[in-house]
This record gives structure tokens, C-alpha cells and sequence, in this order.
């Protein structure tokens, strides 16, 4: 290749256009998009939900849906117009020269085939290589992926690996064509923090060994501190800045921009909080859950999800259980409303022996421990007009429907969304208007406890700031106590005035927010801590 | 709701379904009035008629008059296109009745099975040896039993498709129940038996709904053969499935015997799957086509 020709874009998607079908929430997808990727370099495309950051993918693939198309612009990937190319020329280009990583590892993998057998296949189809080198070569390539024992995970089928070991398969395939570009959307969005971090550097190392050029497609504004060259950042389907990664997050120049970066939780605690001491709303003393399976024919199995679990939890304070998935942190919040029932422990819900109460003082207990969920599309049933949910706690416990509606209104004003909306269905809201309601639901029946299980967690950052500082205010009004589990540290550091950090179904460490995330213990807190993305970055700061 | 009412009317599976059902409805409620004679008379002047045969016609009254015999007479002189316009009576009748019971009676028992652990591993035992039970066989054993009546022909046609909707039921209600909106429900001290009516039963009816309309087609189905056989309704009542049946032996002399029910049945039972499929097509998130870009 000489020089005028590697100085050319690898990828270059000149004012682009993708106009969707009609009765769409919008007319374009995306409007007006214009940005290069370049050998050696990584482009984040950071945008929140809505944003059309998927279609851009999705058009450079030619995988976008029958009824959405590119309006105008060009793609070029070097010196071929993708946009003019047959269905067949693209396929060759798709493998050969682009490759894809998704989100979710286990449905872009053929579940009845092994690993080794999925790229031996891809191999074999682009490649003149004989069968021998095929699978030395593959077992390179699953080597240069950091996986354990290659000889193993080739004859292994995907389920048998874990969602880590399944995305490194996915860019093993990716990038054993060595593709002149390879496309990431949300790669590690459904990994853990710390598989995360790893999955993030090994996508890093063999980029720049390879020199390929990456489109990167993220909403989490701190991987992009950690991966990014340049970022393109979008607000519904509108371009609205393109930058070096340090311009973009350090001196953001457009309003949005700054919003999205403001809104971006700092790791670090705040100096000031307060503890609270005097009796505990909640005391929980060695609750541990136990699942068994089988038993009469089969070999009884036993799974600890939760073991030796102790907690305090005084009005007005809000305690947080970090943990990843697995860690028994949902567990926990599962056994203290009774939605399962624990397999040893005690708690206490003021005066009320919580694990024992059965029928109606099960139900009088359940008042006063209300728990609001992680997706905000599930909460509530799609066949209850908003209202009807909301007034039904209530109603539950024999208040009036007047009344109810009337406090049910009020508390519409309580979570900022009109009282004119109740009389309408869920899906006519947005996830984080629903998790408002979710909120107004749980309040309804003035609990004296509220439990967010990951309760912000499926949230765009800039709502989930919002929802946040809801919660906060509610908590100042009512004195609630708050039980916040998360996974996200930035949030655990932002709102817990103690944190107890979970994994595997036992407490590694707890202590005030400050103590544990300025000088963690534990070796599994500080590698937490250490794997939570953009750490360098402080977003607060950069914004204001 | 209204919104999802206007989408299902959009769809035209279920508008072809839907039209023909009406007429069809419409001619077996207007039967009487649609020059019609008494579909058990028989003229034994005019027996094998051919279809628009003009024939002096003697009726139930004793009175000669000309008549057009539309689609002919049977072995026994007696009207086709009446026996044919009666005999959608009882096809649709059974068809509906046996949906409605069966769906009933299914979704009670599949909402028992799905949502309470206990009754589920007793019920589903039960509705495993009712499925081994053949339709037919039980059919005969009943028809035996208790004589041939509509409603001896709807037990025996509702009871095998029992099981088949409790399975359906229990299946929807095992992922309904481990939605957060029920655990929801569950934390707010909503009590067992409003959750399954307001919140279980409301997110399964949609695909029940479709599954009513194959409980239909196949007990239409079902009803004409048990009639073919001789075990449904005597033939002092048509039915589509009798009217074949004698039509049998005169097959090769006097095919339109068989044509004219055959027909009938055909397109009804056509238009209750068309039915079923557009509803299922626009009611079941399953076969949602895909919409934009997300």
C-alpha cells in the first residue's frame, strides 16, 4: 500500500442520512452525519438511548431493516462505496474487511456449534487454508484473546463459557479475518465492571497491534474516557460535537454535551454525611438463602445465593449493597420484602419479626417495605392505566378510591409528572417517567423503607440523574430509610451514606461510603474500585 | 385498548375472516326467512333432483307450487339448500360453544396450575392422561352414553381441547408471573386472587384469544366428523357433517349431495383459522413485525 492510500479514512460516512418508515416517532433516524475512522484509531459514538447511534452501525453493515433506509450521504470504507454495493459484494466486504461485535455475546453465537468450529467455519469460508492451519491459526487467535487454555474453549459450546469468555470468543471472530474495521456496539454494556475493564484493555492492545480502525458505540460516558481517540456525540439522531477524546470530555463546547457530562456520577464520595445512629428501621441478622434443587430423584444440588448477610438501616439513611451479577445483592433485597423467603436470619422490622409474620400481619408488614425495580418497562403491566396501579396499594388496604385518587394525584406532582397523565397506559411513557410512577407507587402506600433494586440502572445517564436527585429529595421530605443496591459504583458513591460490598453471597466489606471507596480492605473492593471505567476522569469537575 | 381494537380491524386476514363469519352468522340466524322449507320435509316425488332443477314441489303444508330446487334434493326428496342454510346453525353453534367452554374451563384450570406449584404437579398429571385420551374414541363412548344431543356432541368435542388450553394458560402464566409488575403487585399486598384476575389474566388474553379461534375451526371440523360417522346429531337435524354422510352413497350419481356442505364447511372453517392468523398477527408481541430502528 503506498502512503496516499493508508492516509485515506478507513471509514468515512459523509452527510448521512437514514430516513425511517412512516408513523415513526421521527422522520430521520439519523440527519446530517459526518465523521472519518482511521487506521490505528478508536471513534466512540456516544449518545443516549434514541440517539441513532445502533443505525449508524447498522448502515455501514447493510444490516439496516427492510423499512429504513439511507436518505442521502455516502459510506465509504476506503476507496468502495458501501451504499452502492449488491447484497453480495456486501456480504464479502462483511467479514473480509468489517467485522461486528454486539452487546449481548450468547444470541450473536450459535448456541449447537462449538467455538473452535465457529471460527474454523469463518476461516474456512474466507480463507484458502487447510484444516490444520486453520486450527492453529484459531488457536492463536484464542490465545492472543487471553482465554484459558485454548485446547478446551475450542471444543467447548457457548454456554459452557461465561459472558466474558463468550465476548472474547466474539472478537476472536471478529478480528481473525484481521478486518480492516471492526465495529463495537456496546460491546461490554452486559458484562461486569471487572470483566468489563479487561474486555476494554484487550480490545485496546489488539487494536493497536493490528492497526484497526474501530467504531466504537457506547452510552457510558466513562468507557469512553477509557478506550476513546475521538468521540462523534449525538443527541437524537442530530450530530451535536466531534472532538479528540480530551476536547469532548474535558472542555465540552456544546450545552448537551456538558448536560451528559454533568450528569455523570463522580467515584469519589462527598465530604459531608451525616451518620445516623439511634434504633434502626431495619435490622437484619445473619440472613442467608439457600436454593436446593432436586432431592427425590435426581442429586440434590445445593446454590448459596446469600450467606451470613447483617445490616442496619435507620430512617433517614441510605445504605448500599455493590456487588456484581451473582454477588446475592438482589437476593438480599428479595428476602427483606418477602418476595422469597430466607433460608436462615432474622429480621426485624421495627417492633415486627419480619422473617416469621404470615397472612395478615405479612401484609401489614409489606406497607411498610416497598421495593421499586430495575426495569422500568416490566414494573408496571401494560394493561393498568397508571392510575389504577398507583391507587391500588391503597385500595389494598382499604382506603377509600376518592381518597386514593386524590393522594395519587398528589404524588404525580410529588415525582414532577402531571396528574392529568394517570388516566393513561404505561407504554405512553418514557423509562424514566415510568420509574417515576414506579416511585409514586411504592410511596402510595407511605412505607417507611424503600428498597431500589438497580433502580437506575437501565436509565439514560441524564434521567438517571434526575431520578436520583428525586430520590433524594423524597428521602429529605419523608426521613425514609433507603436500601440502594447497584452494581454501579458511581451511584453508590453519590448517594450511600454506607456501602457493603457483596460477592459471591458474602460480605467482602462495609463501612461508610468514604472509608471504603477512598481506602478499600478488601482485595475484591480495591479490584472493583480499580475496574470502574474513566477513573481518571472526574466529570463533575470537567463540566463545571 | 381502543388503539389496539382499530390496529387488529386494520389487518385484512381479519377482515376476510371476520365478513365471512358475519354472513355466515346472518344466514344461520335468518335461516327461516331465506326460502327455506323444513329441512327435515321430504318430497318423495322429487328425489335426486339436480341443482336448479324447476320442479312442481309439494311442501309441509300439502300445497303443490313450482319451486327452484338451488341446490337440488337429496336421496329422500329432501331440500339441500335448506338442510345446508340450517345446518350452519349447528356447525356454528358447536364451533363457538365448544371455544367458549373449553376456553373457560381451560383458562381456570391453567391459571390454578401456572401460578400455585402444588395444584400445578397434581392438574398437569391429570391433563397429561386426558391428552392420551383419543377425541373420537371419547366422542363414541359419550354419544353411546347419553345419546345423541347437541350438548352430549359439545362435551365430547370441548373436553380433549381442555387440556390443550390449560397448557397454553399455565405456559403464559409461568412467564407472566415472573414479571416485576406481579412482584410489584405482590409488595404493595395486593391479595393472590386480584392478581390473577387484574394483572395474570389481562396479559394473557391475547393469545388465548387466538387459541379460541383453533379451538373453533377444529370443533367444526370435529362436529361434521363425528356427524360423517354417525355419532353426532340424528338426521331429522342437518348438519353439515350428515348431509356428507348420506350424500356418500349416492356420490357418483349425485355429487352436489356432497359438493354444497362440503363447501360450506370448507370456507367456514377457512375463515375462522384466516381469523385466527391476522389475530394472532396483530395481537401476539411474538409475531410483532419489526418495527424502526431503535
Amino acid at each position: 500500500m503506498n502512503a496516499a492510500v493508508s492516509a485515506r479514512p478507513v471509514l468515512s460516512v459523509r452527510n448521512v442520512t437514514i430516513a425511517l418508515p412512516q408513523g415513526a416517532d421521527r422522520e430521520h433516524a439519523v440527519e446530517n452525519i459526518s465523521f472519518d475512522v482511521n487506521a490505528g484509531e478508536i471513534l466512540c459514538l456516544l449518545g443516549e438511548s434514541g440517539s441513532g447511534k445502533s443505525v449508524i452501525s447498522f448502515s455501514v453493515m447493510g444490516l439496516l431493516p427492510d423499512n429504513v433506509r439511507v436518505a442521502s450521504g455516502e459510506i465509504w470504507l476506503g476507496d468502495v462505496n458501501l451504499l452502492a454495493l449488491t447484497p453480495t459484494q456486501l456480504r464479502e466486504i462483511r467479514g473480509d474487511d468489517v467485522a461486528m461485535i454486539f452487546q449481548e455475546p450468547m444470541t450473536a453465537l450459535n448456541p449447537v456449534m462449538t467455538c473452535g468450529d465457529q471460527l474454523d467455519e469463518l476461516l474456512a469460508e474466507h480463507t484458502e487454508l487447510s484444516a490444520s492451519e486453520r486450527k492453529a491459526k484459531t488457536l492463536a487467535m484464542f490465545e492472543a484473546v487471553k482465554l484459558p487454555e485454548p485446547e478446551r474453549i475450542f471444543s467447548s459450546y457457548p454456554h459452557q463459557l461465561s459472558g466474558g469468555q463468550r465476548q472474547r470468543i466474539m472478537i476472536a471472530m471478529a478480528l481473525i479475518l484481521e478486518p480492516k474495521l471492526l465495529i463495537a456496539d456496546e460491546p461490554t454494556t452486559a458484562l461486569d465492571v471487572t470483566t468489563q475493564a479487561e474486555v476494554l484493555t484487550l480490545i485496546k492492545t489488539l487494536q493497536r497491534e493490528r492497526g484497526t480502525a474501530v467504531l466504537f458505540i457506547t452510552h457510558d460516558m466513562g468507557v469512553v474516557a477509557e478506550i476513546a481517540d475521538r468521540v462523534v456525540v449525538l443527541q437524537q439522531g442530530k450530530q451535536v460535537e466531534a472532538g479528540t477524546k480530551n476536547q469532548v470530555l474535558r472542555e465540552p463546547r456544546e450545552a448537551y454535551t456538558q448536560m451528559l457530562i454533568a450528569s455523570v456520577p463522580g467515584i469519589e464520595p462527598p465530604a459531608e454525611r451525616q451518620t445516623h445512629a439511634g434504633s434502626a428501621v431495619l435490622a437484619i441478622k445473619g440472613l442467608g438463602k439457600t436454593y436446593s434443587s432436586g432431592g427425590w430423584l435426581q442429586k440434590k444440588r445445593e446454590t448459596v445465593a446469600a450467606r451470613d448477610v447483617n445490616l442496619a438501616l435507620h430512617p433517614g439513611e441510605t445504605v448500599g449493597i455493590v456487588g456484581e451479577s451473582g454477588s446475592g445483592k438482589s437476593t438480599v433485597a428479595r428476602c427483606i420484602t418477602r418476595l422469597i423467603d430466607p433460608t436462615t436470619g432474622e429480621m426485624m422490622l421495627g417492633g415486627t419479626q419480619l422473617d416469621t409474620v404470615h397472612r395478615d400481619s405479612l401484609k401489614l408488614a409489606r406497607k411498610r417495605i416497598q421495593i421499586i425495580f430495575q426495569d422500568p418497562y416490566r414494573s408496571l403491566d401494560p394493561r393498568q392505566r397508571v392510575g389504577e396501579a398507583i391507587i391500588e396499594g391503597p385500595l389494598n388496604f382499604g382506603v377509600s378510591r376518592e381518597v386514593a385518587m386524590a393522594r395519587a394525584r398528589e404524588l404525580m406532582n410529588f415525582v414532577r409528572l402531571s396528574p392529568d397523565v394517570l388516566s393513561r397506559y404505561p407504554n405512553e411513557f418514557s423509562g424514566g417517567q415510568r420509574q417515576r410512577i414506579s416511585i409514586a407507587r411504592a410511596l402510595a402506600l407511605d412505607p417507611e423503607v424503600l428498597i431500589c433494586d438497580e433502580a437506575v440502572s437501565a436509565l439514560d445517564v441524564s434521567v438517571q440523574a434526575q431520578v436520583l436527585k428525586l430520590l433524594e429529595e423524597i428521602q429529605a421530605k419523608l426521613n425514609l430509610a433507603i436500601l440502594f443496591i447497584t452494581h454501579d459504583l458511581r451511584v453508590a458513591a453519590q448517594i450511600c451514606d454506607r456501602v457493603i460490598v457483596m460477592q459471591k453471597g458474602l460480605v467482602v466489606e462495609e463501612g461508610a461510603t468514604r472509608d471504603v471507596f477512598l481506602a478499600p480492605q478488601h482485595a475484591y473492593t480495591q479490584r472493583l474500585l480499580a475496574s470502574a471505567p474513566g477513573r481518571g476522569f472526574e466529570f463533575h469537575k470537567a463540566a463545571a | 385498548m381502543n388503539a389496539t381494537f382499530k390496529r387488529v380491524l386494520k389487518n385484512g386476514a381479519v377482515r376476510f375472516g371476520l365478513i365471512i363469519l358475519s354472513v355466515l352468522f346472518l344466514i344461520a340466524l335468518a335461516a327461516p326467512i331465506l326460502g327455506t322449507v323444513d329441512p327435515a320435509w321430504l318430497d318423495a316425488v322429487n328425489m335426486n333432483q339436480k341443482p336448479m332443477a324447476q320442479v312442481d314441489w309439494t311442501g309441509p303444508d300439502n300445497q303443490t307450487a313450482p319451486r327452484t330446487l338451488v341446490m337440488g334434493t337429496d336421496s329422500f326428496g329432501r331440500d339441500i339448500y335448506s338442510r345446508v342454510i340450517y345446518g350452519a346453525r349447528v356447525s356454528l353453534t358447536v364451533g363457538v360453544t365448544v371455544a367458549i367452554v373449553s376456553l373457560i374451563i381451560g383458562t381456570f384450570f391453567g391459571l390454578m396450575a401456572g401460578y400455585f406449584r402444588r395444584v400445578d404437579a397434581i392438574l398437569m398429571r391429570v391433563m397429561d392422561g386426558m391428552m392420551a385420551i383419543p377425541g373420537i374414541l371419547l366422542a363414541i363412548a359419550l354419544v353411546a352414553a347419553w345419546g345423541a344431543r347437541l350438548s352430549t356432541v359439545i362435551i365430547a368435542i370441548a373436553v380433549p381441547e381442555i387440556p390443550r388450553v390449560t397448557r397454553l394458560v399455565r405456559s403464559l402464566v409461568l412467564s407472566i408471573r415472573e414479571e416485576p409488575y406481579i412482584e410489584a403487585a405482590v409488595s404493595i399486598g395486593t391479595p393472590t386472587w386480584k392478581i390473577l384476575m387484574k394483572h395474570v389474566l389481562p396479559n394473557s388474553i391475547a393469545p388465548m384469544i387466538v387459541q379460541g379461534t383453533y379451538v373453533c375451526a377444529s370443533a367444526i371440523l370435529l362436529e361434521a366428523i363425528l356427524s360423517f360417522l354417525g355419532l353426532g346429531l340424528p338426521s331429522e337435524i342437518p348438519t353439515w357433517g350428515n348431509i356428507m354422510a348420506e350424500a356418500r352413497v349416492v356420490f357418483s350419481s349425485a355429487p352436489h349431495n356432497m359438493w354444497f356442505p362440503g363447501i360450506f364447511l370448507g370456507l367456514t372453517v377457512l375463515a375462522v383459522n384466516v381469523l385466527g392468523d391476522g389475530l394472532r398477527d396483530t395481537l401476539d408481541p411474538k409475531f410483532n413485525k419489526r418495527g424502526g430502528a431503535r
